[in-house]
């Protein structure tokens, strides 16, 4: 199936609709929640839960012996929360850094996830096929009843951002003074922890376990690059995830046999690469023009000021000297001279320069700059 | 005048990780007196700070604002943290910064709005930062960074502020305007609390004084006992300031 094969059927056909929904709706919900992770340098807290849900889907595929897709995310939710408040019990309790407590959650929780699934896979139950489709993720399963699950938790999630806005941001920013204020800092931390929890489990049977957390900080890294507001950050961070599922669902859709998920967040990590090379403010690319186009007019401003010197000793200021004066300066070459007889500053005439008004006006005034800025 | 009593401290010991940081301390301050706390890095000056402001939970003791708990007179104090416990690349201009400081009057949910807007650009004019007030945070320099913050607790309009390090990493000219506004607000009969280093400045910028090293090693007016025999006993070397009348 080619490109536009599949976007004719993303119209028509039932189940790549949902998917495509599904996904986009993910994508928009962990962009924005992400956006919070990303800002509180949380990067590993979505690996973290992501992996801590794990045992929680085998336990509650043990206990009820059937794979209703409600039932598993419910044990991944618990298990996640248990997880994540480990984490923070494990901060708060004892020296360990908080990287150390999310890798240590994290590998606990995946190793006894991962024990759990090789005991199950030994059963002769000829349900528990396909369980390992939550390591990775399976598009392919989703159902209308998911994509109305992740409508519900996005709406929610939605309106509790509008609700508590002013204090997630000042959470994010200064958690100390956001409690000398009065607010309850620890129930906007758990309000906003427990939400990461639900999209990321809600992410498990798209996107899988080992790349839930990519879906969570992509989007959100490569919108931090395009902005300076919060706003349109968790915004764009939504736009960013959105699009990522919807590309990805395409790809995967009409190259055959491309697993969803990881195409999901390769397409996620695409926004960012461009982000982070093209941002007009942050980008490397404008980063690297700004420092040559720095480095060329620092070095024009070098020769201009040596000459503004010599000019200045004369009553003309307009005298001729010869060029080779210039050679007491290494900073000055032909291309140099050039270019400031073609901005008007300087006129050559043979194998001598002179400072024309204009010239001498801007050298002045750099030099008067760069004079108070040593101030 | 200074009868009135501003902040109690009585019996006050902090520990991270039981290793007590602050040990007993007892300590007075005056309404309207523009106090200095100094003492060597890690003697707890922070941490007191924190303590005092319900941000770390102490083992033992308890503090008193005007003379009930600080969790009843939380809007009549106001806190400007180092400046090197946030980020400041994160997405946010100067104003909307400053703006925090009116959220703990707002509460929970209710937005900033207008009248909010008009107090936090007064505040950015009273600390010369109002050109700056769409400034991506990031883009200011250390000490404009620092007036920034000074801003967000004058919003507060409170009684009594506790500074962290309020002149660290600032030059000559902020530091003027940061002490001018500081005596402005001991004017207004204000109760200023001040971390500070420069020992060499105290005597011209405070009129209390609180050492610090773990212990309170003394406490009261900088004319009475800012002295080397107390400078001695915090800093643990022979300290020899000249101190100016
Ligand atoms: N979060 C923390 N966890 C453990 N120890 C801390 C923490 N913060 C400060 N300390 C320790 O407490 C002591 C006092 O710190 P602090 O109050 O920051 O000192 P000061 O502000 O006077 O430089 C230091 O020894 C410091 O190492
Ligand atoms: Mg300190």
């Amino acid at each position: 199936m080619d490109i536009t094969e599949y976007i004719q059927l993303v119209f028509t056909d039932y189940t790549l609709r949902t998917i495509t929904l599904g996904t986009a709706i993910l994508g928009a919900v962990t962009g924005m929640l992400g956006s919070f992770a990303v800002l509180r340098k949380q990067s590993l807290l979505g690996d973290a839960i992501s992996h801590a849900a794990l045992p929680g889907i085998a336990i509650a595929f043990l206990i009820t012996g059937a794979k209703n897709s409600n039932v598993l995310l419910l044990g991944a939710l618990i298990s996640g929360l248990v997880g994540t408040f480990w984490i923070r019990g494990i901060i708060k309790r004892t020296h360990l850094k908080s990287d150390t407590a999310l890798g240590l959650i994290l590998s606990l929780f995946f190793g006894f996830g991962m024990l759990l699934l090789t005991f199950i896979q030994k059963q002769p139950n000829a349900n528990q096929a396909g369980l390992d489709k939550y390591l990775f993720g399976q598009a392919a399963t989703l159902v209308e009843s998911d994509v109305w699950l992740m409508v519900i938790v996005t709406g929610a999630c939605l309106i509790v951002l509008l609700l508590f806005w002013k204090e997630f941001k000042i959470l994010l920013f200064d958690a100390d003074y956001t409690k000398t204020l009065g607010f309850n800092t620890k129930f906007i931390d758990i309000l906003i922890t427990t939400f990461i929890v639900l999209a990321i489990v809600l992410g498990l049977q798209t996107v899988g376990v080992v790349l839930m957390s990519a879906m969570l900080l992509a989007p959100a890294a490569a919108a931090r690059q395009w902005t300076n507001s919060l706003g349109i950050m968790v915004f764009l961070a939504a736009i960013f995830g959105a699009f990522s599922g919807v590309f990805g669902t395409a790809i995967s859709a009409s190259q055959n046999n491309l697993s969803t998920g990881p195409v999901i967040v390769i397409i996620a990590g695409v926004f960012v690469l461009i982000s982070f090379i093209f941002s007009p403010s942050r980008g490397l690319l404008f980063k690297q023009i700004r420092f040559i186009k720095n480095r060329r007019d620092l070095q024009l401003h070098k020769t201009l000021a040596f000459m503004y010197h010599i000019a200045e000793t004369h009553d003309d200021i307009s005298h001729p000297h010869t060029i080779k004066i210039l050679n007491n300066f290494q900073g000055f070459t032909k291309g140099t001279l050039q270019k400031l007889v073609d901005k008007h500053y300087v006129t050559l005439h043979g194998s001598d320069w002179s400072l024309t008004k204009e010239g001498f006006k801007t050298a002045s005034n750099l030099y008067n700059q760069q004079s108070e800025n040593n101030e | 005048m200074k009868n009135n009593i501003a902040v109690k401290v009585d019996d006050l010991t902090v520990a991270y990780n039981y290793k007590p940081v602050l040990w007993d301390i007892d300590l007075e301050i005056p309404e309207g007196v523009l106090m200095a706390i100094v003492g060597p890095n890690g003697a707890g000056k922070s941490t007191l700070i924190k303590s005092i402001l319900g941000i770390l939970k102490p083992i033992a003791g308890s503090v008193s604002i005007y003379g009930k708990s600080y969790e009843k007179q939380r809007a009549l104090v106001a806190y400007v943290p180092q400046k090197g416990s946030v980020d400041w690349d994160f997405p946010t201009t100067a104003l909307d910064v400053v703006m925090m400081g009116t959220y703990g009057s707002l509460g929970w949910i209710k937005r900033p709005g207008q009248k909010e807007k008009k107090m936090a650009l007064e505040a950015l004019e009273k600390v010369g930062m109002l050109s700056f007030k769409n400034r991506q945070i990031s883009q200011l320099s250390g000490g404009q960074q620092q007036r920034i913050f000074l801003a967000r607790a004058l919003v507060q309009d409170a009684s009594i502020y506790f500074m962290d390090e309020p002149f660290q990493g600032v030059d000559a000219t902020t530091e003027i305007a940061i002490i001018n506004i500081l005596k402005e607000l001991r004017k207004a009969n204000k109760t200023v609390i001040v971390v500070h280093h420069d020992l060499q400045t105290v005597p011209e910028y405070f009129d209390w004084v609180t050492f610090l090293n773990v212990k309170k090693i003394a406490t009261g007016p900088v004319k009475d006992i800012f002295n080397d025999d107390n400078l001695t006993k915090t800093y643990g070397i022979n300290y020899k300031v000249s101190i100016q009348e």
